[in-house]
């Protein structure tokens, strides 16, 4: 294994040209340039703010700044969590020509993919933090949290996208899976909701290994509060056993893919 | 680093054959069916396909080595093998130093991005990095040959032009091995030679070649020694010549005519030497070709005629025992008629194919045509390539003292 991760830094050159040219070729590809970005978070916010002014409604309360800044906060990581996926789902189907016919640590498709996603969510980060200090969200220590939670954030996408890349080289049916899971997964995960509206049940919705990241970064940012620390713990080891996990079983694949594509 | 650049040992790839699951819908009824019948086992061993069996070979560091087969002999798998895109089943594989294959040159090639785009991007798969690509990159585009076009997307590009900005690409690698297979068909005749003479620059700097192909003139030409394989089977391996001349016993074409629907069948074709049957001769040689014809219906004015083409089945000889001045034949049903061609073979190191053809000569119709009848494998010396061997000599061969022209011309100049 040490090996291996030798061979992929090795390789990093190569990982960034592969992570320039998704950015690039998806840049070119759409009319909208930088929009395309931003446009994806923005819809996400919208209906966020849409439901959370049903919630308001529904148990006569003001929608407050802060319900509508912390639905922004956890908008964006999860628009990055997802575009991640459902591109790293498609790498090695979309390379199959370099799959089948160059050898290169193939690991450097899902990563390529998660690392293009996280340009876009950098893009739409710069917008967002516009966006607050509009809404006078003050600053402070507790926004040293934030490189800890996103890394976590990045690891776990890491994880489960190598381990859908590989699954969806071999089962062409994997990538609709997914879809699915990526579709209904919002409902499951508190971006238009918070935990804390669930009382005691809520702990049942923060083993999704995205929630307690998605509440730590609006407890920081929105709150000024630091992140639950133990389930910040259970959601960093999820991440680390995911990638870990993810990078065994598709180095367990890999000799197989030229053969399987 | 020792000398040798590659090594095989004992290698084994197993594949199979049939339907592959390749969705869960269909998979796990599959899974839950298994669990409950053994005679899905021993059907799966059925199934298995070895694609190579116990190849083992090495080469040197600095050589040049063939490898040669028929379709389906495992020559693809090998080069899969040993640039690591799939894992041999048994046996193990070494490579020393930098390895770039000259296979799939425009794999990494994406359409979207503009030709100088993916020279970085097509050189960072190859191995190199950032700063040797910076450094090479003139070189690269003026290689390719299409540097007016080099910042359009290559979506654009025409099949020719992605073709040698790939090679060009790839060809600027600096590999210690370099695999070399069919790329040379590649582009015009003008871009060919700049191609095979980066190909000996490169051996020249001290790396391997690997070179596979079916064209055996050029692996003659550019291998000293090569591996001939066979359905996955290690037959010989060798001299070149040796090998190739092994190959071409081995797979001479079977004449497919069915005879009795015919009224004049060819029966055999044997090419000989001084010494008997051979399909290797040494240029400038004498050969001898016996045709047999027999006829099955009473038939008059036949002629036997003879074709010698070179391995892209170009004609190179063409002539009949008629128009030799032997006049035609007239044969009886059962009867068997004999002809002899004697030739001298001048002709350069390569491929060749004897043809025959057994026809009427008043009315031109052909009865039965052999094509090709037999193959033979020409060597000459290392000085003479091309087709024919006119055995030339150089008779003079020195600096003359200035012409009083060219004197002028200098003067001018200076």
């Amino acid at each position: 294994m040490r090996e291996e991760l030798k061979e992929l830094n090795k390789y990093r050159e190569l990982l960034m040209m592969i992570t320039y040219r998704d950015i690039k070729v998806r840049y070119k590809q759409s009319v909208m340039g930088f929009m395309w970005a931003v446009l994806m978070p923005i819809l996400i916010v919208m209906s966020g703010i849409v439901v959370r002014y049903a919630y308001a409604l529904a148990s006569h309360k003001p929608l407050g700044t802060e319900d509508i800044t912390s639905v922004a906060v956890k908008s964006l990581p999860w628009a990055f969590f997802v575009s991640s996926i459902r591109f790293s789902c498609l790498s090695l189907i979309n390379n199959k020509d370099l799959v089948t016919k160059i050898y290169f640590p193939k690991e450097i498709f899902p990563i390529s993919a998660v690392m293009a996603s996280l340009f876009d969510f950098l893009v739409a980060s710069c917008a967002l933090t516009i966006f607050l200090i509009a809404a006078r969200v003050g600053v402070g220590l507790n926004l040293l949290w934030i490189p800890l939670l996103l890394a976590t954030m990045v690891l776990t996408a890491i994880g489960i996208g190598m381990i859908v890349s590989a699954a969806s080289l071999f089962f062409r049916d994997v990538k609709f899976i997914v879809e699915v899971f990526l579709t209904f997964g919002i409902f499951f995960t508190p971006v238009f909701y918070d935990v804390g509206m669930f009382g005691d049940k809520g702990k049942w919705l923060l083993l999704n290994p995205v929630s307690p990241i998605l509440e730590g970064l609006s407890a920081c940012i929105v709150r000024h509060r630091p992140p639950d620390l133990a389930w910040l713990a259970y959601a960093l080891s999820f991440a680390l056993v995911s990638s870990l996990g993810g990078y065994v079983f598709f180095k367990h694949l890999e000799p197989a893919f030229a053969e399987s594509i | 680093m020792s000398d040798v650049a590659l090594r095989m040992e004992h290698v084994y790839k197993k594949f199979r054959k049939g339907e592959v699951y390749n969705s869960l819908r269909d998979f796990l009824p599959a899974l839950t069916g298994k669990m409950f019948s053994q005679q899905e086992l021993s059907e799966r061993d059925k199934r298995d396909f070895w694609a190579l069996q116990d190849i083992s070979f090495e080469v040197k560091r600095g050589e040049s080595f063939g490898i040669i087969g028929p379709n389906g002999a495992g020559k693809s798998t090998i080069l899969k093998i040993l640039s690591r895109i799939m894992k041999p089943t048994k046996g193990s594989m070494l490579v020393n130093g930098r390895l770039s294959a000259l296979i799939e040159v425009s794999a990494g090639f994406h359409q979207d991005l503009t030709g100088r785009e993916n020279i970085y991007l097509n050189g960072t798969i190859l191995g190199m990095t950032r700063r040797e690509i910076d450094s090479k990159i003139d070189q690269i585009i003026d290689f390719s040959g299409i540097e007016e076009f080099i910042d359009t997307p290559v979506k654009r590009y025409s099949s020719g032009m992605y073709a040698r900005l790939g090679f060009s690409v790839a060809a600027h690698v600096n590999p210690d091995v370099l695999i070399v297979d069919e790329v040379l068909s590649v582009g015009d005749y003008v871009f060919q030679l700049k191609c095979l003479k980066r190909m000996k620059e490169v051996v020249s700097e001290g790396a391997s070649v690997l070179f596979v192909s079916h064209n055996l003139k050029s692996v003659a030409e550019f291998c000293p020694r090569t591996l001939l394989l066979e359905r996955g089977h290690k037959v010989a391996i060798g001299p070149t010549h040796e090998v190739i001349s092994s190959y071409l016993s081995r797979s001479r074409n079977k004449h497919s005519s069915a005879a009795d629907s015919r009224e004049v069948a060819i029966t055999n074709v044997a090419v000989r030497n001084h010494l008997g049957e051979c399909s290797r001769f040494q240029s400038g040689e004498q050969a001898w070709i016996d045709i047999e014809v027999t006829a099955y219906k009473p038939c008059s004015k036949l002629s036997v005629s003879l074709y010698l083409t070179d391995e892209k089945f170009e004609s190179i000889l063409d002539t009949s025992s008629e128009r030799l001045g032997h006049g035609s034949f007239s044969l009886e049903a059962g009867e068997v008629f004999n002809c002899t061609f004697e030739l001298c073979l001048n002709l350069a190191t390569g491929i060749f194919h004897v043809s025959s053809l057994v026809y009427r000569y008043d009315t031109q119709t052909t009865y039965d045509r052999w094509d090709p009848a037999a193959t033979i494998y020409l060597s000459s010396d290392e000085g003479i390539r091309g087709i024919v061997n006119c055995f030339p000599t150089v008779t003079r061969h020195g600096t003359t003292a200035k012409s009083p022209v060219s004197l002028a011309v200098l003067n001018k100049e200076t």
